[in-house]
């Protein structure tokens, strides 16, 4: 069996600026990989191409061997491949409910229905009547990512969840996202603490100006090494 | 009695009015469109229901059998071939294509109907009327009256209960996060669009049993379905409703007072709302 999801030689623009350079890595089924970099390095732009948001070359991005770079967003995501935008992105008319509703849009049968999201996250459930901006921060990044597992996805990539959350909502948090890999859920997580992307991530990969810098187990990786990646050699040569 | 006679004028002329401004508050709340061609679709629905009885000898309100899909598949196809590619863009775009429209509507209307004046002849519903007390209210009015409630009401359960409604929210809270739920924003959009003409195709054959019109009539009719939704306020589709009868009642009473400021009359309220609720009565809410 081949990889769930390989990108070959990726390059990306926005427009004129090119924002990955041939880029290529790998996620096997079920595997939690973690992407880390600093601000521009390419991360975001990364997930939204695989998710469709950002149109790339045909064989640059396989899924379950398909070919699927240059499909349009709404075709991946009935394939099995779900993406928690940055910012969650959720939306602002619609109940908890009804946000969590449009994830099944993508017509995938599967273990994650309404009751299973609101087991998993049983304060959502609470409010599933309220709009989804009367929720706290933690509370709406549950939501996106319910949304995101509506589609019953093989792949989840998750972008920045912890984005402007205090500690102990982010552990709690990486904890319902352990649960959910339990269920068999491959993930792609984008990540700015390393620590904590070192501690969930199965592999990682760092991310510096549009290129794989480094790749490894997190066993495997010393934080010195990652600290060089993330910065670069003569950014790291200069702290010392 | 005088006035119930004139709160029943207000409560049709309302009526009309909300149903030629429901469309348009329907593609400018999902899709920031304004549809300068809007009340000139208004007049060829009328034109469409027209052929129909000429060609079949119905009743006119029975050619919403064929005036309704005609227009909503046209309101589909403009909105999918035309109007999607400039969703988004710069509000002139879809300001100067929609207006061109307009002007092709009218002369391909003048260019197949003339300028005569037409009216769609409904029997005996124009001239039955029910008792009232003292009064006798015409049957059409009321019709006109229920036909609107009944729209609204059905525009207003599709928008918040149903799933398609749900979508339609959703899509135009965020036209790019939908395609990641597997929905394809273009056609949503162009549903949001036939829907939005199927109330065009109503109004306009009840429109056209209500009055004289001829195809270069369009413009007034947006004219008023403008001052409706600035009046309600695109919160909730009751606003057209209330928005279309706060007109309707403006210039009955302005025709009482004098036949000659009944138009004036319906400026000046359209203006003292503007003035003091600019997002109208049934403002929508913002989340920010």
């Amino acid at each position: 069996m081949g990889s769930l999801l390989s990108v070959n030689s990726l390059n990306s623009h926005y427009g004129a600026f090119q924002a990955l350079f041939d880029m290529s890595l790998h996620v096997e089924p079920g595997e939690c990989v973690a992407l880390v970099g600093s601000n521009g390095a390419g991360k975001s732009t990364l997930l939204k191409s695989i998710a469709g948001l950002i149109a790339t070359s045909p064989d640059a991005i396989r899924f379950s061997g398909q070919p699927i770079g240059g499909f349009p967003a709404e075709k991946i995501v009935k394939l099995g491949l779900a993406l928690v935008p940055e910012g969650r992105k959720l939306f602002p008319s619609l109940t908890v409910e009804e946000n969590l509703l449009m994830g099944a849009k993508a017509g995938r049968r599967g273990a994650w229905t309404l009751p299973r999201i609101y087991e998993v996250f049983p304060n959502i459930a609470e409010r599933k009547n309220n709009l989804s901006t009367a929720l706290s921060g933690g509370q709406q990044q549950m939501v996106a990512i319910g949304r995101a597992l509506m589609s019953n996805p093989q792949l989840l990539l998750c972008d920045e969840i912890s984005l402007g959350l205090a500690p102990v909502v982010v552990r709690e948090l990486y904890q319902r996202l352990t649960a959910i890999r339990s269920e068999g859920v491959a993930m792609v997580i984008v990540e700015q603490d390393i620590t904590q992307a070192m501690r969930v991530a199965d592999r990682l990969y760092c991310l510096r100006s549009g290129r794989v810098a480094l790749e490894g187990r997190p066993a495997e990786l010393s934080r010195h090494a990652i600290t060089e990646a993330y910065f670069g050699l003569e950014a790291a040569h200069a702290h010392h | 009695m005088p006035i119930i006679d004139a709160v029943f004028q207000a409560l049709m002329l309302g009526g009309l009015y909300c149903l030629f401004a429901a469309g348009l508050a329907l593609v400018f709340g999902s899709m920031r469109i304004v549809n300068l061609a809007h009340g000139d679709f208004i007049v060829l629905a009328g034109f469409i229901a027209l052929t129909v009885t000429w060609t079949v000898p119905v009743h006119p309100l029975l050619s919403l059998v064929v005036v309704v899909p005609i227009m909503a598949t046209l309101g589909y196809a403009l909105q999918r071939f035309i109007l999607n590619r400039v969703v988004g863009a710069d509000p002139m775009a879809a300001l100067l294509i929609t207006f061109g429209i307009s002007i092709i509507l009218q002369n391909v209307l003048l260019q197949i109907f003339s300028g005569d004046t037409r009216k769609l002849q409904a029997g005996v519903l124009e001239t039955a009327s029910v008792a009232f007390g003292d009064s006798a209210i015409g049957l059409y009015p009321i019709v006109v009256f229920v036909v609107a409630v009944t729209v609204i009401a059905a525009l207003q359960y599709l928008f918040y209960n149903t799933e398609i409604g749900r979508v339609l929210r959703a899509t135009s809270d965020d036209s790019q996060t939908v395609r990641l739920m597997g929905v394809n924003q273009n056609h949503i959009y162009a549903v949001a669009s036939a829907i939005a003409f199927v109330v065009i195709g109503i109004a306009g054959v009840l429109m056209a049993i209500r009055t004289n019109f001829d195809p270069t009539q369009g413009p007034a009719r947006l004219l008023t379905a403008f001052e409706v939704v600035i009046i309600g306020g695109l919160g909730s589709f009751w606003g057209a409703l209330v928005g279309g009868i706060m007109l309707g009642l403006a210039q009955t009473i302005g025709a009482r007072i004098d036949p000659g400021i009944q138009m004036l009359a319906g400026h000046v309220v359209f203006l003292a709302v503007l003035l003091l609720r600019p997002n109208g009565l049934f403002p929508m809410v913002t989340h920010s």
